[in-house]
């Protein structure tokens, strides 16, 4: 088929030929010829216009009423012509949105950066990987200068842009901390009041923050509201549910952090997690904790990177590889 | 993935039955319902839970918000009837010590 030109004198031949057979293939011509029209933005009122030009010119006599309808046909249009600019406009701008998200994405994944560090004598592993474009999960790893390993664990409620923009203040505060303040219950005490007083009244923050000390085996945690994690001690070959009490960061200035203290022992583990774990769905179905800890150890007993990237595998086969949340999850082997 | 909301205006007890789902997409209905209910001074607003049998962190988020607008405008909320499920993620936010949850009556199937 001839490519369709803009023009008159194409329109008018296909009217005319429309008009004397009334048939089926010029309208569906006249339809390509919409498609072609839009395609080059041509407006509404400018398809009337060459409607108007190829009617006079088949029809010398066409009386002055239905010219002038014509006229007043024109005019109306005139708005749709510039809804359609401006839907244009629009469009455009959607997609440099678009491509700014994905930039944002890859900066807050580059600001966010956390590099698992070397401990003699702990094995760690850790994945998170976002529902969406942006993650509102978190974690970060600090070593201080006695080798103490500083770990925190959180999920922003309040998705999308907000809660990255809240994850890169947790960063930064966390690491201006000076080192004699490092003991979780004060960490977290000091960014609830950093997270109450600068963010959104409907978003807040969950965080565990555990110090782990390699000499002693010591590890010290406190939980602002963040899904408990598990401990597996190896001697009874049992996981136990870390309890903690603790409010969620950013609803009020006066919240202060229990802070809970275990020491690990050779082969023990610690488990720490995000709610996009616990709240997996398979169909209808939530999986319940028993289950969670099954997986778990079904692969535990391998290199802790591994061992979380085969759970994640597994969660993610579960969920039909539709992940509804965020997801993170920690391995600290002793 | 739905959910209802059914409003009860009973003067100064205003009451929302919510059944379903609450979660990313429901949330900001939820919120709609019950944010205004909370500025109206010396309003007790009664949420009853009963049916909702799944609520994710952006359905916390809600209520945070409502509460925070009560203690502004001096009115009351009051979380009923919550299913396990439920009630498990205001224990663990720790917000279970800050909004009134009465589960005398407990929801659920």
């Amino acid at each position: 088929m001839e490519p369709y030109k803009f023009d008159v004198n194409n329109y008018r031949n296909l009217l005319k030929k429309y008009i004397a057979s009334q048939d089926e293939t010029s309208l569906y011509q006249a339809e390509q010829f919409s498609k072609l029209s839009m395609q080059h933005n041509i407006s509404p009122e400018e398809i009337i216009n060459v409607h108007i030009q190829a009617l006079k010119e088949l029809y010398p006599d066409l009386p002055v009423e239905i010219d002038s309808s014509m006229n007043f046909l024109l005019e109306t249009m005139i708005s749709y012509g510039l809804a359609y600019q401006e839907f244009q406009t629009l469009r455009e701008k959607q997609g440099e949105l678009e491509s700014e998200i994905s930039i944002a994405a890859n900066m807050q994944q580059t600001l966010l950066s956390t590099t698992i560090p070397d401990i003699v004598g702990l094995d760690i592993g850790a994945i998170s990987v976002p529902s969406h474009q942006m993650n509102g999960d978190y974690y970060h790893f600090v070593t201080d200068e006695s080798n103490n390993l500083g770990i925190a664990i959180a999920d922003v409620i309040g998705k999308g842009i907000p809660a990255a923009l809240a994850m890169s203040m947790i960063k930064y505060s966390l690491d201006s901390f000076p080192e004699t303040m490092r003991n979780p219950s004060v960490i977290l005490e000091n960014l609830n009041r950093v997270v109450e007083q600068n963010v959104d009244t409907s978003m807040f923050i969950t965080m565990f923050y555990g110090l782990f000390n390699p000499e002693t085996g010591s590890l010290q945690f406190s939980s602002a509201g963040h899904e408990p994690g598990f401990y597996y001690c190896a001697d009874k070959d049992q996981f136990f549910e870390m309890t903690t009490k603790g409010l969620v960061l950013g609803v009020s200035d006066q919240a202060t952090y229990e802070q809970f203290d275990i020491t690990m022992e050779s082969d023990d583990m610690v488990v720490l997690l995000t709610d996009g774990v616990t709240e997996c769905r398979i169909g209808e179905r939530f999986i319940d904790t028993e289950e969670v800890l099954e997986v778990i150890r079904k692969y535990m007993h391998l290199p802790a990177q591994e061992a979380v990237e085969l759970v994640y595998r597994h969660f993610e086969r579960l969920q039909d590889f539709q992940l509804r949340d965020d997801f993170t999850l920690i391995f600290l082997k002793k | 993935m739905n959910l209802d909301i059914e409003w009860n205006d009973n003067g100064k007890t205003q009451g929302l039955k919510l059944a379903g789902e609450i979660d990313a997409y429901t949330a900001p209905k939820m919120k709609e319902a019950l944010l205004p209910l909370t500025k109206h001074e010396g309003t007790t607003i009664v949420v009853d839970l009963e049916r909702v049998n799944y609520m994710d962190s952006t359905g916390l988020g809600v209520f945070i918000s409502a509460l925070k607008s009560t203690k502004e405008y001096n009115s009351d909320l009051r979380l009923v009837a919550l299913q396990d499920r439920v009630r498990r993620l205001f224990d663990i936010t720790g917000l279970d010590s800050i909004i009134n949850i009465d589960s005398t009556v407990r929801g659920g199937k």
